[in-house]
């Protein structure tokens, strides 16, 4: 069920963002969604893309350091509250959330949200019996 | 036909022929020298030491020592000690740590280098059935003609790649059949990875044995060497100014070089009084040569520090050992006033379970120098969080502490963002030179 998601290791130096950047466009790669986390030295650049398997390609064959990461996915409404309501249900449950990131789409009502947790199984399970809607790779082509 | 020495009548001589023999050709060449070289004759005149001192190896401790800077001093004709008609090539020295050295040869010179590369190539199990790729750079430099001309010597197919275009060293290497890699040990540890991820196996190459030299590597490169590539991997140790590769060599008992004592004595000293050493001690290498016609020897301080050893050798050569030379005075670096050998951080790196892939950057920030540490990281050590790449990094820090006693900043980078040089590998940016700082 989880959500494959691209993580690339980028050095703080100039014109390696534009590396990255440009060989997802000229693969024909659609960005979905994407966080940053950084360091004084380095970056780890984290997509989620419509094809990831063929954006790791394309970002290794220009020499970048990438690997493939499963996170999970969920869709909430866009509405107050939503958020929130996942957070509670995660904390009930002892869930440690690493990092998280979301993205909203303009047409649905939906916003869509990823979670790093260290047992995505266990916390599909939790948010799917608690009713929160998962994200499939599917999904995210068709977003 | 299967050889076990290539010159056995030489190898396995009784020690005490091989002092006879020395004794010998130490008057001739002393004679030769001083009859030949103004540069050797003023320093002789000046310690007070005539030819006719020199009986024998005994009398070796009379003879002024030379110098890297006597070298220098001397170029490019200044030691040359036959004329130039009957000289048939030259090689130099990279020159990374001053002025280049030129060394002149004639074609015995060129004949006694290559014999010496010859027993290498046999003591690790070459024949004429084998198929040697030399690797090592072509040209002025002398791993790439040492190892070809020993290649020849014994009568392998020699491969005369130079260094390299990689894809293309594979090739030949798995088309070809190779079973003999002559390089450097950085290199092989490249063509290693490279091998991998071009999705071949350790099996799936025809080679059983590598000559590698020309570069400080240590015993857990080695092993890690022979793992990758399924070889049997052999120190060499040459150095241009007595010749090239060759000068010592590796036996089937990987336990120690060899050292060609029919045409170079060995002596350790300690460096700072220049006192000549017993066997077993460490200390400076000290060489001389003894058939050399072009350009002679007579003590010649190589800065490398190592042991050297008479033992039985289960391989049957009676030449003394030299351990792997232990670090170099012009690769020792003085960073915060202690002393710090390449070695000692590739053992760190090997240990910890990282590939040898690092560079070091000096720098002087607020009159204070600053360590850093370039290293790649591998597949595996790479996440998405951050905190799992700063905690190996503060890992592999206090390893270095350990080892060193001062505390190197470590950054984990991409693998193959390391500038490699396919020859000789850069690992050192000092840009405390700037400020007129020179360790």
């Amino acid at each position: 069920m989880a959500v494959k998601q691209i993580s690339i290791f980028v050095e703080n130096k100039e014109g390696k963002l534009v590396t990255i950047t440009d060989s997802i466009a000229n693969a024909g790669i659609d960005i979905r969604a994407m966080s940053v986390a950084d360091t004084q030295d380095f970056g780890i650049f984290r997509l989620i893309v419509t094809d990831p398997e063929k954006a790791k390609e394309a970002l290794e064959s220009s020499g970048c350091f990438v690997s493939i990461t499963k996170v999970v996915g969920v869709s909430i409404p866009d509405e107050p509250g939503s958020l929130a309501k996942v957070v509670n249900i995660l904390a009930r449950y002892n869930i440690n959330i690493e990092y998280m990131y979301a993205f909203i789409t303009v047409s649905k009502k939906f916003a869509s949200v990823v979670l790093r947790v260290a047992d995505n199984e266990q916390a599909e399970k939790i948010l799917e019996e608690n009713g929160i809607r998962l994200l499939t790779e599917k999904d995210i082509e068709a977003i | 036909m299967y050889r076990k020495y290539y010159q056995p009548e030489l190898e396995t001589m009784p020690v005490e022929e091989i002092k006879k023999l020395q004794d010998e050709k130490l008057v001739k060449q002393v004679k030769h020298i001083y009859d030949n070289v103004k540069y050797y004759r003023d320093l002789m005149d000046k310690s007070g030491v005539k030819p006719e001192d020199i009986k024998g190896v005994d009398d070796l401790h009379k003879l002024p020592f030379l110098k890297k800077d006597d070298l220098r001093e001397a170029y490019p004709y200044g030691l040359l000690a036959v004329d130039m008609k009957d000289c048939v090539r030259i090689h130099s020295t990279s020159g990374t740590t001053g002025k280049r050295v030129v060394a002149f040869y004639t074609q015995k010179d060129v004949d006694m280098w290559e014999e010496c590369c010859a027993r290498a190539i046999v003591a690790a199990g070459g024949n004429e059935d084998d198929v040697c790729q030399v690797c090592y750079g072509y040209g002025l430099f002398t791993g790439g003609a040492g190892l070809h001309g020993g290649s020849h010597k014994v009568g392998c197919l020699t491969l005369p790649m130079s260094s390299g275009n990689t894809q293309r060293q594979i090739q030949f290497m798995m088309d070809l059949d190779a079973t003999i890699l002559c390089c450097t040990p950085s290199y092989a540890a490249y063509l290693g990875e490279s091998l991998k991820e071009g999705g071949y196996k350790p099996e799936d190459n025809k080679l059983k044995a590598g000559i590698f030299g020309a570069e400080p590597w240590t015993e857990e490169m080695r092993r890690d060497i022979e793992k990758a590539l399924g070889i049997k991997a052999y120190d060499i140790y040459g150095l241009t100014e007595l010749s090239g590769p060759g000068v010592a060599f590796e036996c089937e008992s990987q336990s120690g070089m060899h050292i060609n004592e029919d045409h170079f004595i060995a002596e350790i000293i300690d460096p700072n009084t220049g006192e000549v050493l017993p066997l077993g001690t460490k200390g400076e290498l000290v060489f001389t040569s003894l058939d050399k016609e072009a350009f002679p020897m007579l003590r010649y301080r190589t800065r490398d520090i190592c042991v050297l050893t008479r033992e039985k050798c289960s391989c049957g050569r009676t030449f003394l050992k030299m351990t792997k030379p232990m670090g170099r005075s012009d690769d020792m670096m003085i960073i915060r006033g202690v002393n710090v050998f390449p070695s000692q951080i590739e053992t760190v790196l090997l240990n910890n379970g990282y590939a040898p892939n690092y560079q070091i950057i000096l720098d002087r920030v607020n009159n204070s120098d600053t360590f850093d540490i370039n290293v790649e990281m591998s597949t595996e050590d790479f996440s998405d969080t951050p905190k799992v790449i700063t905690t190996k990094e503060k890992k592999l820090q206090d390893a270095m502490k350990a080892m060193l006693g001062i505390n190197p900043k470590i950054h984990l980078v991409a693998p193959k963002t390391i500038p490699r040089s396919e020859g000789k590998a850069v690992r050192l940016i000092d840009n405390r030179r700037r400020y007129g700082i020179t360790t």
